[in-house]
């Protein structure tokens, strides 16, 4: 008997030992000079390039936030997790962020799938998750009906992926196009399966598709290949990360077709890989342009230069918008509560950031404007508006 | 003797009961909140992953580097099965069948290629992993790369521990069985056992098949407590996780595993608040304890409930004398 | 027929990278029979510390190739010594992990300091930059230059190995270690050298790599390092003109299943290859079958 006790005494002390941390952590929350933001990106793994870009551009966000006075007196502070780039661990960092943390948003993750996982914790603890790059369409409305917690800054991938299609069957009156996707991300199928409903749609036929993944860095053969074919433009939905080396690949066999792609490219870092030489009839859709002259996003960049010592891509100015409009929010929002901060940001209309002003629609997407850059010798020549979504 | 052995076997019993008991009172109560079970969800899930891989790597003595491939399987059938017929029976249908398409594979690979050695097995079983995560990468019912989403939620902490123990009971009665002494003999010396006239074959198969079947569970369980699955998830480096849980553990020792699984856990808990250099500290880590304790924590030892009750009842004379 | 030629050019470069890489794992796998997992950062680390020598130092190639290799030979030799030197008698599973923990270890250490973002090499200027047009095919300056320097490098490679005195101590302590050291070789330094060897043509292959694509990350090793030891594996491992072979051919498949298949698959068929010759000849294309003595 004494022996069965000790057992039980063991287990027990075991468990409660195990549990007695997680406790402890909890119901500090509510700290009256400080909001909590949930930070929950790919700072290691596969895509720590686009998590750390982003949390680059959030954490000066925030920095300038908080030194401008911070939300009515109260500062902002960051809590940051890193979900190694799997939605298995970005599951459990929100719930972490949210039962322990007691956080009144989550910002993050950077990819769709990730994004995906984190808003059914979301729903059902009712905290607003906010994403700067989830682009899949499914992300805040999917067959079971809208996440009411669930919001984004960034584009579809439906109307990314139309808006090229059309600029290439009316602008370029292209025919005949060739996809290369990354066969590896859903950003890449997404656009890639829009641009194709489009572009057939309005009588172009796709006379090849090739596919390559994620960190792949010789695409001779697949360009080799296209060569052969006859076609008008490629279309080339991905990051510059290998769109620029694609691009430069493609010039140096000699294909000189006009080269299409979204916001994905944008970067100092295609210049940079593709070489500027490269960079002719090479159109992109995109939130701004760099010929616009925004006086906003010009200080950004300068702002940012200052900061990190490095040009900002796309990744970094999304996470910039993206802890500026929470800060919006937070400062429309009647309480300083989770449902409060939802039905604030639900509210958004004609918020100005550098990736353009956007209010948000009834599915909580941003109703932006979208821009085709014409990319000539590497230099931004032509902007194209396209209407409001 | 045979008293004995039933006096003990209802002492683990009790034992296994009381912590289920413990853990879901304290899951009723909410000290265990969503984070920690999600931790206990991962928790569980590394022990089948690494159990099963330590009946295929550390008893038997194949190297395997694609324990992740086999949990893809089970976990885009079971999946797929249960998107399809979200009930409890679709998804106990889709765990089993998860594990039993992930042992099939197992057993098909394992025929030709488990007559190779040492590392050779290994990068075999690695291609074959890649080759699983490139195939689901590129069907249309796994959704490509965009992933599979909206899986039914049906496993919570009573499942999880069914299946958890369920593996560890059965893996440590078949390694008491002659069958898994046979395996046993291979990992010693495996031309000694055949001139002993042990099918060295036919074992390694069977160890092989049942390590894949109980990693197709594990796989299920993820796919219905995670609810999203895409085909990079399970690459190359998540084997690597497994097998590192396994050789921290101690080859050859189940509690070992358990052990190093539970201690993996806590150790990537606490890096979680050093985001930017948890990977690093993670790294460092490995090689020191490999450093130091290259056998890993338990060696080829097991922990047995005589060692609880040793440590009872010397904390027990301790507070007398107090 | 120029498509093909083309595909042909392209498959040789690819196999020349596989080709640098795969003999460094061929060497250290022949001597103390480890997959050496952080192998691909050191040519992660070349490639880095070439992008430094030319932009930060201004140096031209050729002299950031040479640091670059000095330096990988330098931090080969450190793993060796800190690493895995201590851990010589522990089971072969246990460097293994200590070997995926160097890696984890270099990869993110790397992170840290240079950040996950991909970086672009400097463009190459003068006769680097140049292109060479026959009919319709497409040869650059930069594809000569990977190749010719393989050939160079597996020439001299081979030449240490089969000719000095250190080569000869190499291959003896690759057949038996035991025998070796009591023949007076000393193993320590033996092996040493080995990682040295090996360090260097990594470094080399980072830096061409950097010229060639321009573009490094700290992740860039990983897949590369694991087709380069396929090739290792694939042409008989510890054999050095059959890395080289496995490189080549390696390199070709996946330009050929792109070209000419369905590219969606090309990584699945070099694995699949891979499984099938395991199974027909598990000692590799230009391996023996030894006996097994009891």
């Amino acid at each position: 008997m004494k022996k069965k006790l000790s057992i039980l005494l063991a287990v027990g002390l075991l468990i409660s030992g195990l549990t007695a941390c997680g406790a402890n952590s909890k119901g500090q929350a509510a700290n009256s000079n400080e909001i909590k933001i949930g930070i929950n990106y790919e700072l290691s793994g596969g895509v720590a390039s686009y998590g750390q870009s982003s949390v680059d551009g959030i954490m000066m966000a925030i920095d300038e936030i908080n030194a401008a006075g911070g939300i009515d007196g109260k500062k902002l502070v960051p809590v940051k997790y890193d979900n190694k780039s799997e939605p298995a661990e970005a599951i459990t960092l929100a719930n972490k962020l949210i039962s322990q943390d007691g956080v009144v948003a989550i910002l993050g993750p950077a990819t769709s799938g990730s994004f995906k996982s984190e808003i059914s914790v979301a729903e059902k603890k009712k905290v607003p998750v906010i994403s700067g790059s989830a682009t899949a369409d499914d992300v805040t409305v999917d067959k079971a009906g809208k996440k009411e917690y669930a919001f984004r800054i960034c584009y579809t991938d439906s109307f990314q992926g139309t808006a090229m299609a059309n600029f290439a069957a009316q602008n370029l009156s292209a025919k005949k196009a060739v996809i290369v996707k990354d066969s590896s991300s859903d950003y890449a199928k997404g656009l890639a399966d829009n641009f194709t409903k489009t572009f057939t749609a309005a009588g172009g036929t796709i006379v090849g598709e090739e596919a390559y993944v994620a960190k792949d860095k010789d695409f001779n053969a697949i360009l080799t290949k296209i060569k052969g074919l006859d076609f008008d433009v490629i279309y080339l939905p991905g990051y510059y990360e290998e769109a620029g080396l694609i691009i430069k690949q493609a010039r140096a066999l000699g294909i000189d077709k006009p080269i299409l792609g979204a916001d994905g490219f944008d970067s100092p870092d295609l210049t940079n890989l593709a070489g500027a030489s490269a960079l002719t009839k090479v159109y992109f859709t995109n939130h701004y342009s760099s010929l616009d002259k925004d006086p906003a996003v010009v200080k950004f960049i300068d702002d940012f230069k200052k900061k990190y010592n490095k040009e900002p891509n796309a990744f970094h100015a999304l996470g910039y918008d993206l802890a500026k409009f929470v800060a919006d929010g937070l400062k429309r929002s009647k309480s300083l509560d989770s449902g409060a901060l939802k039905d604030a940001l639900a509210e958004t209309k004609d918020f100005t950031g550098v990736t353009g002003s956007f209010s948000i629609d009834e599915n909580h997407n941003p109703v932006k404007a979208i821009v085709v850059v014409g990319l000539e010798n590497g230099v931004q020549a032509t902007a194209e508006k396209s209407g409001n979504k | 003797m045979k008293n004995i052995f039933k006096h003990k076997t209802l002492q683990k019993f009790i034992s296994i009961l009381i912590t289920y008991a413990a853990i879901q009172g304290l899951i009723t109560v909410g000290i265990i909140d969503d984070y920690w079970q999600a931790t206990l969800a991962t928790i569980c899930i590394n022990i089948i992953l690494a159990v099963s891989l330590n009946l295929i790597t550390g008893f038997t003595g194949q190297f395997s580097l694609g324990h992740a491939g086999f949990m893809s399987i089970g976990a885009y059938v079971c999946a797929i099965i249960t998107i399809s017929n979200p009930t409890t029976v679709g998804f106990i249908g889709g765990i089993i069948a998860g594990a039993i398409a992930a042992a099939l594979i197992g057993a098909l690979v394992g025929l030709p290629t488990l007559r190779l050695r040492g590392d050779y097995l290994a990068i075999a079983t690695l291609g074959m992993a890649e080759i699983i995560k490139i195939i689901f990468l590129n069907l249309e019912i796994t959704n490509g790369a965009a992933g599979l989403q909206g899986i039914p939620q049906f496993v919570n902490w009573t499942w999880m521990f069914v299946f958890t123990v369920g593996t560890v009971v059965i893996i440590a009665n078949f390694l008491k069985s002659s069958h898994g002494r046979a395996c046993i003999s291979i990992r010693e010396d495996e031309i000694a056992a055949e001139s002993m006239g042990v099918n060295t074959t036919k074992y390694k198969v069977i160890s092989f098949t049942m390590g894949a079947f109980f990693a197709g569970i594990a796989g299920g369980i993820y796919a219905s407590y995670f609810y999203f699955l895409k085909p990079d998830l399970f690459g190359f480096l998540k084997s690597v996780d497994v097998l590192v849980i396994v050789v921290l553990g101690g080859l050859g020792s189940i509690s070992g595993s358990i052990i190093a699984a539970v201690l993996l856990a806590i150790i990537s808990t606490f890096l979680q608040s050093f985001s930017e250099v948890r990977m690093i500290i993670y790294a460092l880590l490995l090689i020191v304890l490999m450093l130091f304790r290259p056998q890993g924590l338990m060696g080829s030892k097991e922990i047995s409930l005589s060692v609880f009750k040793k440590i009872g009842l010397k904390s027990k004379r301790g507070k007398e004398e107090v | 027929m120029d498509n093909f030629l083309q595909q042909v050019i392209n498959g040789i470069s690819l196999g020349s990278i596989y080709a640098l890489i795969a003999l460094g794992y061929t060497m250290v796998y022949g001597i103390i029979k480890l997959i050496n997992f952080a192998h691909c950062d050191v040519y992660m680390l070349g490639a880095y510390i070439g992008y430094f020598c030319m932009t930060s130092l201004k140096l031209g190639v050729f002299p950031s190739l040479v640091i670059a290799m000095l330096a990988c030979t330098i931090i080969g030799v450190l793993i060796e010594k800190i690493a895995y030197k201590p851990l010589r008698n522990a089971t072969r599973i246990a460097v293994l992990i200590t070997a995926i923990g160097v890696s984890l270890f270099i990869e993110y250490g790397t992170m840290r300091f240079v950040t996950a973002n991909v970086r672009a090499y400097p463009p190459m200027t003068g006769w680097l930059a140049e292109r060479f047009k026959i009919g319709n095919m497409t040869i650059t300056a930069q594809q000569i230059l990977i190749v010719a320097s393989t050939i160079v490098l597996v020439a001299l490679l081979q030449f240490i190995v089969k000719k000095t005195k250190m080569g000869k101590a190499m291959r003896a302590v690759s057949l038996d270690k035991d025998a070796a050291e009591l023949m007076g070789i000393n193993v320590n330094s033996t092996i040493s050298f080995t990682f040295a060897l090996g360090s260097a043509l990594a470094g080399a292959a980072g830096v061409l790599v950097g010229i060639y694509y321009n573009s490094i990350d700290p992740l860039m090793g990983v897949i590369p390092g694991l087709k380069a030891f396929v090739a290792a594996v694939f042409g008989g491992i510890g054999i050095i003109p059959g890395a080289m072979i496995g490189g080549y051919f390696i390199g070709t498949v996946e330009v050929f299943v792109s070209g000419y298949g369905n590219s969606l698959y090309k990584d699945a068929v070099v694995f699949a290859i891979l499984i099938i010759i395991l199974i027909v000849k598990p000692a590799g294309l230009l391996g023996k079958n030894t006996k097994e003595k009891v």
